[in-house]
């Protein structure tokens, strides 16, 4: 029962560590499969959480945090998109010209207005995602096997934790199921087929690049209003070049995308879970090597051991009207 | 007025100092085949993109029916019955024919009810126009003739009039042009009007009812093609009379110089594009290899010339083996004597961005004449570089241009006379005359037969059937990377069609 409990504990934990990654993943989704490459998923949820934290901690409204979030990671993905569609400028450049304003203007700013070492100032409870209790689940808490799962793991997260898994299938029908989705997704591998079908290139873009930064937005709210109770500098640790392994690794499609991320966070989960705690024949695990397996299993996907991985064909290739 | 389909008026159009398309006026009738030929960059592309909106004219107006439009986009185009099969297919490769012929005509935000209308307007479609494909296939399983098929089911899905086919038939194996030939008349005979682009002068004369000739930006004349010939066309195209054949005298062979024994070579995703193949070239002989692209002669031209390792057989150069399944150094294959033209001139034979003189040397710059101690010598450089372009008429005659500015032709004559000019005991040739236009193609001609009349044994690689027939001694016929037949020169183009379509060959093989 004690190893049931630990096992309740990690995928919990899972769940907690995956939604940022759900989000991001499925911003990237968007904005990929519509031919243009984002490195900069990082640097826009590093804003989206500034602007969540210092907004929220002004206003002390969660909702004003949420809107400011999506606004500013929005903006970003404007900018990118300027630099990648209309310049027809290099995609990873600009992605990780933002990661590094952003990285460096959000401490600047919040050092400017509010002199907490680039820190946001910590929020109240009402400033913050209160988590969602199912009904009865502290009445079934005791029953054995199904307590803990519904009131443990499936009860008591973020309202944003179910947001997130509910944009899964939600993605998947837009993509799949929509006149949007079809041309986003045409737009992607062959533009020419898209313009000569009479469709702007340029807007049906812009749209994706607009998706992409609203799931920014989420994902950066929930770390700072949800997560944690404000902005820290670099809170996002490479969340967002984790939700890009977990693309490539789920190979551009939504239901894929939901397994990666559970699976690195599953391993976030229990590189936490099992520091200072040595396994049995093994012995202690480097936490370092935890952190880095979801890179090394990226990588290896990419050589072609595990199927293979076809980015979208006119993915990161501006488009030119040929002649 | 009622039977002209389109009309052009006083059409003019200029990017930057390029005056592509000089106040052209074209009438074409409802219920015809017009052709539409001229050179490349004489501006047909141009003035056909301007007719699918995908530029605007500087000047002048279009009329469609009779009525005066304005085609600010391919939607216009659309709008006014105007479809386009372009050169290179504008299709999604991993959405199916349905997806791909409603893309950009669905009728509602949500697909299912767009598919499900757009089978059964697919279906009528197939059925009144006799075009059968499978609507649930995956474009990149089709083959290309079939793709084709997909992009002119587009246009009448779209329900297009007016049809224009920009160069429709350089992707296909001769019967399946003869297939699209069949097409187009059938959907001449329902009221469409086809607009034909090509610079095939045979295409022209084999379909269409009328054609205009353009060149260097304008219409120069419009011909009923019943009243007009292969000669005169080719005439109007060039503005010189010009020798569509090519004169050659008795090959005289000798000593074998080039010897390939079952090789093999698999591209980068490790597909087998050359199957076991063996043939042998010699001294004062020209061997054509036919083929529709795509069937390994790429492959095994890139093996011989030592660009990509083969999978395993032997190829002696002069008796001696070149080290095809290892590292063979391109350059040391140079100095051995094997002159190699490749096939695209401006990712492997050329850097545009240098200026003609130095593209002329390259690859032979570590030769002592251009070398002045460690220094190159600019002037030998330069000198070598006024006698090429002397002799090869190559303009503008200046060595100091850069590369990217000179035609097509211009660009193909600086690397045949880097490559020939050192007298090669061996000379690869890849396309030689793939976007080149046809005064070029007659200079280019005449110099590989004088190579191989000076004792040069010369292999040509070429997609144009009427080129591989023009100039080789010998033919061999690629099909799925092996070797399914040898020719005369005089095989009808029957027979080698059918060898290339990989027909006859099955059935050689198997006896």
């Amino acid at each position: 029962m004690e190893f049931f409990h630990t096992i309740v504990a990690i995928l919990e934990s899972t769940i907690r560590v995956s939604v940022p990654l759900i989000f991001a993943a499925l911003a990237g989704l968007f904005t990929e499969r519509a031919g243009v490459f984002d490195i900069g998923l990082e640097g826009k949820m590093l804003g989206a959480a500034f602007a969540a934290g210092a907004v929220a901690a002004v206003t002390g409204s969660v909702l004003m945090g949420l809107l400011a979030a999506i606004l500013i990671s929005v903006l970003l993905s404007l900018v990118h998109g300027y630099a990648s569609i209309t310049q027809r400028g290099s995609q990873i450049v600009s992605g990780v010209a933002i990661n590094f304003i952003v990285a460096g203007s959000t401490v600047i700013l919040g050092e400017a207005w509010f002199r907490q070492g680039g820190r946001t100032p910590a929020l109240d409870a009402d400033a913050r995602f209160q988590t969602v209790t199912f009904p009865f689940a502290d009445a079934v808490k005791d029953v054995p096997i199904f307590g803990p799962i519904y009131s443990n793991l499936l009860s008591g997260h973020f309202i944003l934790t179910y947001v997130a898994f509910l944009l899964v299938p939600f993605s998947w029908w837009v993509l799949y199921r929509t006149r949007f989705g079809l041309r986003l997704r045409a737009v992607g591998e062959n533009p020419g087929a898209v313009d000569t079908a009479g469709i702007s290139v340029i807007w049906l873009r812009y749209r994706a690049v607009i998706c992409c930064g609203i799931l920014c937005g989420f994902a950066g709210a929930y770390l700072s209003l949800a997560m944690s109770a404000g902005f820290v500098k670099g809170m996002t640790a490479g969340k967002g070049y984790i939700a890009l392994a977990a693309l490539i690794f789920a190979k551009w499609r939504p239901f894929n995308i939901m397994m990666a991320c559970l699976l690195f966070g599953f391993l976030d989960a229990l590189a936490i879970r099992l520091q200072g705690n040595p396994l049995p024949f093994i012995g202690q695990v480097p936490v370092q090597l935890m952190q880095a397996l979801p890179y090394i299993l990226t990588v290896i996907l990419l050589a072609g051991f595990i199927g293979k991985a076809v980015p979208p064909k006119a993915g990161g290739v501006p488009y030119v009207k040929e002649r | 007025m009622s039977d002209i389909a389109i009309e052009l008026r006083g059409i003019d159009k200029s990017f930057g100092l390029v005056h592509a398309n000089k106040d052209i006026n074209l009438t074409v009738r409802k219920g015809t085949i017009h052709g539409i030929i001229g050179e490349n960059g004489a501006g047909k592309s141009t003035l056909m993109s301007i007719l699918y909106g995908f530029y605007q004219a500087d000047s002048g107006d279009i009329l469609v029916g009779g009525n005066k439009v304005t085609i600010k986009d391919p939607n216009a185009a659309i709008s006014s019955g105007i479809g386009m099969v372009h050169q290179h297919f504008m299709l999604v490769e991993n959405f199916t024919v349905l997806e791909n012929v409603m893309l950009g005509a669905e009728d509602s935000q949500i697909l299912n009810t767009s598919i499900s209308k757009a089978r059964v307007e697919l279906k009528r479609l197939e059925k009144e126009y006799a075009l059968e494909v499978n609507p649930d296939a995956l474009i990149e399983e089709l083959p290309v003739g079939l793709q084709q098929r997909v992009e002119i089911l587009k246009a009448l899905y779209r329900k297009a009039d007016i049809l224009i086919l920009d160069e429709p038939t350089g992707v296909l194996t001769p019967p399946e042009a003869d297939h699209l030939f069949r097409i187009l008349g059938q959907l001449k005979d329902q009221g469409k009007t086809i607009i034909f682009i090509t610079h095939k002068l045979r295409e022209i004369m084999a379909i269409t009812d009328e054609v205009s000739v353009m060149r260097r930006g304008e219409m120069v004349a419009t011909r009923k093609t019943k009243d007009t010939s292969v000669e005169e066309l080719a005439e109007l195209m060039v503005g010189r009379r010009v020798l569509l054949r090519v004169d050659k005298g008795e090959a005289n062979p000798g000593a074998v110089k080039l010897a390939v024994e079952n090789l093999t070579v698999r591209d980068s995703r490790g597909v087998t594009m050359v199957d076991n193949v063996s043939f042998n070239l010699r001294a004062g002989e020209i061997v054509g290899i036919a083929g529709v692209a795509g069937n390994g002669q790429s492959e095994l031209l890139e093996a011989i010339s030592g660009i990509r390792r083969a999978v395993s057989g032997t190829v002696l150069l002069n008796g001696k083996p070149i080290d095809v399944t290892g590292h063979a150094d391109p350059g040391d294959l140079r100095n051995r004597g094997l002159a190699h033209v490749p096939e695209d001139r401006h990712h492997v034979g050329l850097v545009l961005k240098f200026d003609e003189a130095e593209n002329g040397i390259l690859g032979y710059h570590n030769d002592k004449r251009y070398l002045n101690g460690v220094f190159l010598d600019t002037k030998a450089i330069q000198v070598d570089a006024e006698e090429k372009i002397k002799k090869y008429d190559i303009r503008p005659p200046n060595p100091r241009l850069k590369t990217a500015n000179f035609s097509g032709g211009n660009q193909q004559k600086i690397v045949l006379a880097r490559e020939m000019e050192r007298g090669p005991d061996v000379l690869i040739i890849g396309q030689p005359t793939r976007g080149v236009d046809v005064g070029a193609i007659e200079f280019i001609h005449k110099r590989i037969i004088e190579m191989r009349d000076q004792g040069k044994a010369v292999l040509l690689v070429s997609v144009e059937l009427d080129e591989i027939r023009a100039l080789s001694d010998r033919i061999i016929v690629m099909f799925a990377g092996r070797v399914v037949g040898e020719r005369d020169p005089d095989a009808t183009e029957g027979e080698l069609g059918l060898l290339m379509a990989g027909v006859e060959g099955r059935k050689e093989a198997a006896e």
